[in-house]
């Protein structure tokens, strides 16, 4: 395990330094809020943030994908051959990714390589990918990392850990993959014993800050129906605009719709991100629709992270207590009380 | 070995060798297959896709023994079976599939079998008709219930009056509201269940059609004795990819397209007629 001491100008030197081996996106502040951008010359990323407005899973699962093209030119030698749109896997780095937004990958991962399918988009673009994580000194009102499987200085999915020690910053390797990362990061020091006992100080005091008191425990030993009919739903999707905030900027909503684009001669068969949110996800071309009210369509959505999930993969929620979309909810619609009606049902 | 979905989300691209107008909204498309042979089970779908406009699941209506061919029976309903219908032939559709679970014809042999179509819920049910016809000696008492909205929406008129005249089939069709001219029964499908006669011990029931028809079709088999592990249904979902990963079809913890959709009705007893779900 490697731990190297930078302070922030070497930190950032050293990741420009790198462009050669990886694509490196780092947080850049934009405006009153912090977003993930490739890394230049011009603008130097802040690590000085609570978390990015939008969580980095655009990063790996793009929100916007194309996946096949094809030409509509019916007299074209190549009519109405689909091909796979070219992609680039080459190594890419995503720095001061906070532990939450590491987990929800994994929470993800099972829906896109399992036992049966394997999406050989996602699961590239995820395994070419070093994740560079940032401990959290000080968890924000909103998040409850620590009540859903991880925590502000969780390590589980990540491959480097960087602790903000204030004056410095200390990196860890904690993967091969995140050794690797490492080798090839210039500057920097070896870090000493006392630097070390400071990031751990650091990472114990966060925990203890970081209280456990969402409760998802019971919530498999509930029965769906029961909490299907519940006669809470109509209270908790009231106030919802069904706008879809929540779905966007949630790291573990991985919802797709498929969708084609003819530009001139040429056509795309693109995949976009997708909202249970909106009444014509589930419509058919019948005009049936079997989810046409939105406090049906709120209950899906926690349905699914709380019950459904939970059920299927035995494995926790799907949730990995970012916060974003109590932070962001327009109406304030709490997962966090939703979670606890349904786990005391 | 795991499956790539690169190579299950990309249509294999088909000429349609015949283009048959059932209906004034209803038409069969008769495919070839791709190079690498195609098979499926009663009850499958296929994704139909027109280059630039969209995808839709489509149940195939064929016979399972005729590989040579891909059948589909459509009711042009939304954007992209609206565009199909002016499809002709030697023109080309992209295929992905076989998608789905089967009617489970084979655990079947020896039972009665009693199947209930509502509108284009024929479709998806015709393959087992040709399965059992096929392998006549092999199943009891077989009975087709068929309900339509008028005799003109009848879909495989002349098929299904050849059918009648088979002794070893019993088929009964109705239609919601009659022309003049039409002499047979008029009414909703479960109007015509108190004169049918069934072994409730021996029979196993296949439904298709709105969920509404599979609700009060289930309301007088169960009348009639027949449980709910006797009881197949073909549920319907809005869905893309076909494999269970793009979440439209989300019908409680299952999947329509991939866990169905055809369910045995005791699985899906407790979600089945929750509208919401």
């Amino acid at each position: 395990m490697t731990n190297i001491i930078f302070t922030e100008d070497e930190w950032t030197k050293a990741l420009q330094g790198i462009s050669d081996s990886y694509k490196v996106f780092a947080p850049v502040k934009d405006g009153d809020f912090h977003t993930f951008k490739p890394m230049n010359a011009t603008k130097a990323p802040d690590f000085d943030f609570q978390n990015t407005r939008l969580s980095a899973k655009a990063l790996i699962y793009p929100q916007s994908e194309r996946m096949f093209e094809y030409s509509v030119d019916e007299r074209a030698s190549d009519a109405s051959i689909v091909r796979e749109t070219p992609k680039d896997y080459s190594p890419k780095a995503i720095v001061g990714i906070r532990p939450c937004d590491a987990h929800g990958f994994s929470i993800v991962r099972p829906n896109f390589d399992n036992q049966e399918y394997r999406d050989p988009w996602w699961v590239q673009s995820f395994e070419s990918t070093v994740l560079v994580g940032l401990g959290c000194n000080q968890p924000c009102s909103t998040c409850f990392c620590a009540s859903v499987g991880g925590g502000p200085f969780n390590k589980d999915v990540l491959d480097v850990l960087i602790y903000d020690l204030g004056a410095n910053f200390m990196v860890t390797g904690l993967t091969e993959k995140g050794e690797t990362f490492l080798t090839k990061v210039k500057g920097g020091k070896a870090a000493d014993d006392e630097s070390i006992k400071q990031a751990e100080a650091l990472a114990t005091e966060a925990a203890k800050m970081s209280k456990a008191d969402v409760p998802t425990d019971k919530l498999r030993d509930k029965v769906i129906n029961d909490l299907f009919a519940a006669p809470f739903w109509q209270d908790v999707g009231f106030a919802c605009l069904n706008c879809g905030t929540c779905t966007y900027l949630c790291p573990t909503c991985w919802c797709f719709d498929i969708q084609d684009e003819v530009l001139g001669k040429q056509g795309d068969r693109i995949r976009n991100w997708d909202s249970c949110m909106f009444p014509l996800f589930t419509l058919h071309g019948s005009g049936h629709n079997p989810r046409d009210q939105k406090f049906q369509r709120v209950r899906q959505r926690f349905m699914h992270k709380l019950k459904y999930y939970v059920d299927k993969y035995q494995d926790g929620v799907q949730c990995s207590g970012c916060g974003r979309c109590v932070r962001y909810c327009p109406v304030n619609i709490d997962i966090r009380q939703v979670a606890e009606l349904m786990n005391n049902y | 070995m795991k499956a790539l979905i690169k190579d299950i989300m990309a249509p294999a691209v088909c000429v349609i060798q015949k283009f048959r107008k059932e209906t004034q909204d209803t038409f069969t498309l008769e495919l070839s297959p791709p190079e690498e042979g195609f098979s499926f089970s009663p009850g499958q779908f296929n994704m139909l896709y027109m280059y630039g406009i969209g995808e839709v699941p489509i149940s195939i209506s064929g016979d399972p023994a005729d590989t040579g061919r891909i059948i589909h029976t459509i009711r042009a309903y939304g954007a992209v079976t609206s565009r199909m219908m002016t499809l002709k032939k030697q023109e080309m559709i992209g295929v992905r599939g076989p998608f789905g679970t089967h009617w489970p014809i084979e655990d079947l042999v020896g039972r009665d079998i009693l199947l209930v179509a509502g509108g284009i819920g024929i479709a998806p049910l015709r393959p087992v008709l040709f399965h059992i016809l096929s392998n006549r000696t092999r199943y009891g008492k077989v009975l087709l219930l068929y309900g339509e909205r008028t005799p003109g929406d009848l879909i495989f008129r002349n098929q299904i009056e050849s059918w009648r005249g088979r002794f070893d089939l019993e088929l009964e069709v109705t239609v919601d509201s009659a022309r003049e001219g039409w002499r047979g029964n008029v009414g909703v499908v479960t109007t015509l269940m108190p004169r049918i006669v069934l072994d409730p011990s021996n029979t196993a029931a296949m439904l298709c059609g709105p969920e509404i028809m599979m609700h009060y079709t289930i309301q007088e088999l169960t009348k009639k004795g027949l449980r709910d592990d006797q009881i197949y249904i073909s549920m319907e979902r809005n869905m893309r990819c076909g494999i269970g990963l793009c979440g439209h079809c989300q019908l409680g913890p299952t999947f329509v397209c991939k866990d169905g959709p055809v369910f045995l009705l005791s699985k899906v007893r407790h979600l089945f007629r929750k509208r919401e779900l």
